[in-house]
């Protein structure tokens, strides 16, 4: 009917609800494609979301060099977004990202995939917790 | 396209001499196509009223479109005269559940202890079908659903008919947790179904005031109403679920507030009115 393309509610909300988190927050959608972070996870990718805005998960993901905290590299695919949206199942993972501005967080990573009411998968969402020294 | 209003209130009908201008029914508005089509937008109180006149020339097919399932949108069901006729032939379509079908929903309130008769023993051909996430058909009607922002599973209508588009998003709250004034259109509940309307009728529950103790209970204030309509370019637009506790002279005042807001020739915004009807065109 030539309307604009309209986002799930649940996507909505989702980005609703993350924008008010301080917890580091990321959304997909079915695709698999960046749609939205929240000002929390720009702080730990050390990137504004306008520059990842767009671009697929595998893609991005690829950028901040994803590793066990041994140190060994964790495919794009791998990390717990990635499982979030290729496979449709939660994932969780501990890991290090190193961020655009060049600093190695470790952090503890938890996603899962959006199911609307219909049934069909919309996206999915991951967590970030920065792990500190004591943890 | 032509629509009438049979009941406009939310929450709870509400008659008196308070709300006499405008309306005590709750939400239910015929629409009439003009290849003779009768869908019906929600079965609130005024659903009694609307089954009586159908009686007169019955239609050979009713399709009776669901925002929701809370109980000023359905109540008028159990009085609504056309299911009691076994010639009848009801189409119920509303909101999809992970959980459970449609009808086994509406049987919560259509039961005993609620209601003393249940859902199998309407006479009635009565199909229950879930709105789809998106466009459809019923013959020749290009329709739109989509699930909106409301405590539980809604959705609003877009009816694109006879080369006019009508949109029903009656319990809706797109201000919620979202700047409309800022926020992408793509990220607004409920923008698609209303984008360049010939005709919204959209909740305004509430004053700016009011709003600010009932936050999340799935309603518009006057400015998110007036916002939505003007980002979404309606033509026209129809302040819609009168809250129960508002007089008529207190749904006046909520009108001009919207269009204190939304600046438009005020012809372009009125105060959905029990009892009339009006054409949509482009």
């Amino acid at each position: 009917m030539g309307e604009p393309a309209q986002r799930n509610l649940v996507l909505i909300l989702a980005r609703s609800f993350a924008s008010r988190l301080a917890t580091a927050m990321f959304l997909v959608d079915a695709e698999g494609t960046v749609i939205y972070f929240n000002e929390a996870a720009e702080r730990l990718l050390g990137q504004r979301f306008v520059e990842g805005a767009g671009m697929r998960v595998e893609e991005y993901t690829k950028l901040f060099e994803p590793t066990t905290p041994e140190g060994e590299r964790i495919r794009p695919l791998e990390t717990p977004i990635g499982l979030a949206v290729s496979r449709r199942e939660p994932a969780h993972a501990e890991l290090t990202l190193r961020g655009a501005d060049d600093v190695v967080r470790p952090i503890a990573a938890t996603a899962f995939p959006l199911l609307a009411h219909a049934g069909e998968t919309v996206g999915a969402i991951a967590i970030f917790w920065e792990r500190s020294e004591g943890d | 396209m032509r629509i009438r209003v049979w009941g406009c209130r939310g929450s709870i009908a509400a008659p008196g001499a308070d709300t006499v201008r405008y309306g005590g029914n709750t939400s239910c508005v015929e629409v009439r196509l003009d290849d003779g089509t009768v869908l019906i937008l929600d079965a609130g109180t005024g659903a009694r009223a609307l089954g009586l006149a159908l009686l007169e020339d019955p239609p050979p097919r009713i399709d009776l479109l669901l925002t929701h399932l809370h109980v000023d949108h359905v109540e008028g069901l159990g009085a609504f005269e056309p299911i009691w006729r076994s010639e009848t032939v009801l189409h119920i379509w509303g909101p999809a559940s992970p959980i459970a079908a449609l009808d086994d929903r509406l049987a919560t309130y259509f039961s005993p202890p609620l209601f003393p008769l249940t859902l199998a023993e309407v006479p009635a051909r009565c199909e229950y079908h879930d709105a789809p996430d998106g466009e459809w058909r019923i013959g020749d009607t290009t329709l739109v659903s989509n699930p909106i922002l409301h405590p539980g599973s809604t959705v609003g209508y877009r009816i694109e008919a006879d080369g006019a588009v009508l949109a029903y998003l009656t319990d809706h709250e797109p201000g919620l947790g979202t700047d409309l004034v800022s926020t992408p259109p793509e990220w607004i509940s409920g923008f698609a179904l209303a984008h360049r309307a010939d005709l919204l009728l959209h909740d305004c529950q509430y004053t700016d005031e009011e709003y600010e103790t009932r936050f999340g209970f799935g309603h518009s204030s006057v400015s998110h109403a007036a916002t939505f309509a003007e980002r979404a370019e309606v033509d026209r637009l129809l302040t819609f679920h009168h809250d129960p506790m508002h007089t008529d002279p207190e749904l006046e005042s909520i009108r001009d507030g919207v269009l204190e807001r939304w600046r438009v020739e005020p012809e372009r915004c009125g105060i959905a009115t029990e009892g009339v009807e009006t054409g949509v065109t482009r």
